[in-house]
């Protein structure tokens, strides 16, 4: 009887490592993406591909950062994938965007969800990455393989254009609410 | 911190900033949805993976 090749103590740290890992993957995915299902088909496509590329990884470095590499680079192959079989209809885009937006309501988080997919795709990254995930400026400019000068140019453009979205609509709004209350 | 506007926090972060990681942490406290199981199993059982 052939015996069971066992997983490597490596292997199980990694798998555990990995495992602690996705809920970041999905939020970063679903920040970059906009389109939860999407990102979560990503994360899923994302850590397999980890898992197979997993004696790439050097035990104790970076797992979050390497894995974050790994989830953008695929999702940049996939928009190319898609934009080359068909255009995305922006309207529907907008709209199904909307529609999850106002499901979040009890958070208020629909206005930001929606400021974020308005940034510029590298900014988006950018201010997910630096302002969100948490990483330095140095970690986010090797994710997404850029200097670190101009890591820290698009996270200062993004904060600006979220700014002028969410403090400058919004913001107004609730000057007005103070002032009229 | 007095003079700055309500908008703005005490360490000078606006407060758009923590929306972003609000918005950001309300999915990573979301339990992993039933569409990783597949996922999770082959994780959990690395020689089929």
């Amino acid at each position: 009887m052939p015996e069971r090749i066992k997983a490597s103590p490596a292997d199980e740290g990694f798998r555990l490592e990995l495992l602690s890992v996705l809920p970041h993957l999905r939020a970063f995915a679903r920040g970059l993406s906009g389109r939860p299902d999407f990102a979560d088909d990503l994360v899923q496509e994302a850590a397999i591909k980890a898992w197979t590329a997993r004696e790439r990884y050097q035990a104790g470095t970076n797992m979050r950062a390497w894995t974050f590499a790994i989830l953008r680079n695929h999702y940049l192959s996939e928009l190319r994938r898609s934009r080359r079989q068909t255009d995305l209809d922006e309207g529907v885009a907008e709209r199904m965007l909307v529609m999850e937006a106002d499901q979040e309501g009890p958070l208020h988080l629909g206005d930001m969800e929606v400021a974020l997919q308005k940034l510029s795709p590298e900014r988006r990254e950018a201010v997910l990455l630096v302002g969100a995930s948490g990483f330095s400026y140095e970690e986010a400019a090797e994710i997404a393989g850029c200097p670190i000068g101009t890591m820290k140019s698009r996270v200062a453009r993004a904060r600006a254009d979220l700014a002028r979205m969410l403090e400058g609509e919004l913001g107004a709004l609730d000057i007005k609410t103070r002032k009229t209350g | 911190m007095p003079g700055l506007p309500p908008e703005v926090r005490r360490d000078g972060e606006p407060g758009w900033a923590g929306g972003l990681r609000k918005l950001y942490n309300s999915v990573v406290d979301e339990p992993l949805p039933d569409s990783f199981k597949d996922l999770l199993k082959k994780l959990d059982d690395p020689d089929d993976a």
